[in-house]
């Protein structure tokens, strides 16, 4: 087959002629109206907003919408292209394609982001400016977070797409087609957040703050775009996901009969549908105050903490997001490697729902020091300890959920435990930064990035590994090498510590964050040394494991349907499981985790599904 | 815990329903954003020049659009393809007569209180801005069931095309009915 037929490659050629054409056309339009032929900002996003309309086309993504309005018939699947890596390159309506494919672009996207901080980091390892200039540091570290939240967005969905459908017993997502598209338009968001380094870089960190983020260089547009893209791959996954859950799922299933995993789908897809909205908005007037001069944070006419007010409505519920279905995963592993059932179901599937619900009512506290209404501040402070309780409840149901267990101590299981101590070191450096006092005290220091960092680690970066771990004898039929996860787990549980931990220490000594210099009087040189060799720590342990995944994705051992002994849905297929999951809906019959109990049952599949389960 | 039993049939139209109305729900926090940043950027104050009659005039040839819609709709469910198309297409009229009226009041509004200098102004041309853009997609999608190609989904019973489209109409008017007075008529 020729490269030119694979649906990335006309997707690319097509946004590309489409982005030239638009150019073209809009400068016409400009002059024809006597202006100026060349603005930068107005031209460059209209050829961003064509040229993805026009890559969307090429790729094919919609083929199927196209010959619904003609009134032909629209199957939900087509037949997957030939040969099978070909599919993963083109717009493939299947799920766990769409998983895979979410998944090694996040961790893509990781690498990238990544490499971004490292060269920062040898910048801040000692006081003084050694190799970049200011600018340059900026835009690196702007960069390398809103590229690792996307990636975080990324990676969710990845883990969500892959295995939801399969843990619910249903043969595909709701809206396959929906799904594939919510794919397809994340690989221009990344493309835009890279164009955002030549074109000038942006200096406001990640959260953009108006005013800075009105004058900062062209490449605050292009991160702008990309996080509204990613946004909309977000909102149109959570309208996916719950609809899935709530119409798809096998008969027998009740709500508390789903998986944990599932439920942290729910409370993650409620999150997203509701709050990014607001944080799209906010974007948007920033787009609309550089590019036509309205005026929502002008100082004078319109109101500068607009912005902050709705960014952070989002981004706190955002975390949740991000740690979410993380933390669902930690309670999958946790009892399949323990034995033992999960230690208060209930409890653990409303605790998130209670995350949700109370995260939507603390974003003030991201603005204590921003001059918000003195009156709001203090209500913000009892919300913000308030929403440690449920997250607080998690962590004492995995403890329980060990205590006594038969713990088997296998690549996932590492990863689970390193995610909750992490997790709770996270937590509970939140809680002194909920009160105001201290806040003000430790707001803009490396104390929050320490905080931020051991929450996403604990929820998402860990829990990930973990998850990798878990599934990917499902995902490939090959199991991963244990030597080098086990190596893999100690380097980057050892990284983390040796970079963040000291993190802490730097904050409380004034050490700011953001910033490319600090004064060398203050003593701060060794700490950052030991956190620039821990950053290297973890990028080592990274390297293990790709090496490990491309290994043992050629030469692993032939992996079982159920290398684990789990009892959820997904382990109940062959590995990897047939195109459509199920030949007949299997029939649930028990709870998830009756581990420990010999006779337990979470679900009876049909006599063709059994039989493809014992060929492997 | 009763189990229902019919959910190993996929029930399409109930899938489509719900995924339609998380859209829907999601969309419509779009419109709460906006709403409250208009209180919130500028309280309840408003010119003197808003043109009140216009406002009202285009806010009730929108509900009329949406009743010929639900009208539409009706017709289609039974089948009746001539008054479903001859309903839509009165919609079609009425949405595209009220686009007429947004832009007219636009004219007013960049002489009156001009978005780039006021703050009415840029809360006025984002929200009607935003629903402009939803009417705009509101009647492509009425087109579009309009399309011959749909009439044969038409005629063998398949209405869901039509009822998603008229769903999403009803929603950009519901909307709308949120904007008026909140830009027309608090002070
Ligand atoms: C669910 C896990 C959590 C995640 C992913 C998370 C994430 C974050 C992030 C990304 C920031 C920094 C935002 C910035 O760039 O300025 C932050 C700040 C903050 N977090 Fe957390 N957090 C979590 C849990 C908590 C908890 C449990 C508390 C308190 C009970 C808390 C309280 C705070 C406060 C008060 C700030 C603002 C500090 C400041 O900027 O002065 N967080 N968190
Ligand atoms: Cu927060």
């Amino acid at each position: 087959m020729s490269i030119v037929s694979l649906g990335i490659v006309r997707g690319l050629m097509s946004g590309a002629l489409g982005a030239g054409l638009a150019t073209g056309l809009t400068m016409l339009a400009r002059s024809a109206l006597g202006a100026p032929a060349w603005d930068a900002g107005q031209v460059t996003t209209i050829a961003v907003f064509v040229g993805v309309f026009f890559y969307l086309g090429g790729l094919g993504a919609f083929n199927y919408w196209l010959r619904w309005i003609a009134g032909r018939p629209d199957p939900e699947h087509a037949s997957p292209p030939r040969p099978h890596w070909a599919r993963y390159f083109s717009f493939d309506t299947n799920h766990k394609t769409i998983g895979v494919q979410y998944m090694v672009t996040s961790l893509l996207v990781i690498i990238i982001a990544g490499i971004l901080q490292l060269i920062d980091r040898l910048e801040t390892a000692q006081p003084g400016m050694q190799f970049l200039s200011t600018n340059t540091y900026n835009t690196l570290m702007s960069v390398h977070g809103i590229s690792m939240l996307a990636a975080v967005l990324i990676g969710i969905a990845g883990m969500m797409n892959y295995v939801l459908p399969l843990m619910v017993g249903a043969k595909d997502m709701a809206f396959p087609r929906l799904n594939a598209l919510s794919y397809w338009i994340v690989p221009p968001a990344v493309i835009l957040l890279l164009v955002s380094l030549p074109t000038g870089g942006f200096d406001t960190g990640w959260t953009g703050y108006p005013p800075l983020s009105v004058k900062a260089p062209l490449g605050m547009q292009f991160m702008i775009l990309a996080f509204y893209i990613v946004g909309w791959s977000s909102i149109l996954g959570g309208v996916n996901f719950l609809t899935t859950i709530f119409k798809m799922r096998a008969p027998g299933m009740s709500l508390f009969r789903m998986p944990i995993f599932v439920w942290a789908v729910v409370a993650t897809s409620v999150l997203q549908i509701i709050f990014t909205q607001f944080v799209g908005i906010a974007f948007l007037m920033v787009l609309l105050q550089r590019l036509l001069g309205l005026t929502y944070f002008d100082p004078n006419t319109g109101k500068v903490l607009l912005f902050q007010h709705l960014f952070w409505f989002y981004s706190h519920p955002a975390v949740y997001i991000f740690v979410l279905p993380g933390l669902g995963v930690i309670s999958e592993v946790l009892p399949v490697f323990s034995r033992k059932p999960l230690f208060g179901y209930k409890a653990v599937a409303i605790s998130s729902l209670g995350i949700a619900g109370g995260g939507a009512l603390v974003w003030g506290h991201h603005m204590f020091a921003a001059g918000v209404e003195s009156w709001l501040v203090v209500p913000f402070m009892f919300t913000t300890s308030l929403v440690a309780v449920p997250t607080g409840v998690k962590i004492f149901s995995w403890l329980a959920t060990m205590w006594m267990g038969k713990i088997w101590l296998q690549t996932p299981m590492l990863f689970a435990i390193s995610a909750i101590a992490v997790f709770l070191i996270g937590g509970i450096t939140g809680v002194p930064q909920g009160i105001v006092p201290v806040d003000l005290y430790l707001t803009d220091t490396y104390w929050i990035v320490g905080h931020f960092h051991a929450t996403l680690f604990g929820g998402f970066v860990f829990p990930a590994m973990a998850a990798i771990y878990f599934w990917f004898p499902k995902v490939t039929g090959r199991l991963m090498g244990e030597r080098l996860g086990k190596l893999h787990w100690g380097l980057m549980t050892a990284g983390f510590l040796t970079t963040y931990m000291p993190m802490f220490w730097l904050g409380l000594n004034g050490m700011r964050r953001r910033v490319a210099d600090y004064d060398p009087a203050m003593g701060l040189g060794p700490g950052n040394v030991v956190v620039t060799v821990g950053g290297f720590l973890i990028a080592l342990s990274m390297l293990l494991f790709f090496i490990n995944l491309t290994v043992s994705l050629r030469r692993g051992a032939p992996a079982p349907a159920n290398p684990w002994g789990a009892h959820t849905l997904e382990w109940q297929v062959s590995s990897p499981p047939p195109e459509e999951n199920f030949a007949a809906p299997p029939k649930v019959v028990g709870p998830p985790y009756g581990y420990g109990a010999p006779t337990a049952v979470h679900a009876v599949l049909s006599p063709e599904d059994d039989a493809g389960r014992k060929q492997g | 815990m009763a189990i229902p039993q019919d959910r190993h049939v996929e029930d399409r139209p109930a899938i489509n329903r719900l995924g339609l109305w998380l859209f829907i729900l999601s969309d419509g926090f779009l419109f709460v954003v906006l709403l409250t940043t208009r209180f919130y950027m500028q309280g309840v104050q408003r010119p003197a020049e808003v043109n009140q009659p216009l406002g009202l005039a285009i806010s009730i040839v929108l509900l009329l659009s949406s009743l010929f819609a639900y009208r539409g709709e009706t017709a289609a469910a039974y089948g009746d393809v001539k008054r479903f198309r001859r309903n839509i297409l009165v919609t079609i009229g009425l949405g595209a007569l009220f686009l007429a009226g947004v832009v007219i009041e636009w004219a007013e509004g960049f002489h009156f209180f001009p978005p780039q200098s006021t703050a009415y102004g840029t809360v006025f041309f984002t929200l009607t801005g935003f629903h402009a853009f939803h009417v705009v997609t509101g009647l492509l999608a009425l087109v579009i069931i309009l399309l011959p190609g749909q009439q044969k989904r038409l005629q063998s019973g398949n209405h869901w095309g039509v009822e998603a489209m008229v769903k999403y109409w009803h929603f950009v008017d519901v909307a709308w009915v949120f904007i008026f007075p909140t830009l027309y008529l608090v002070s």
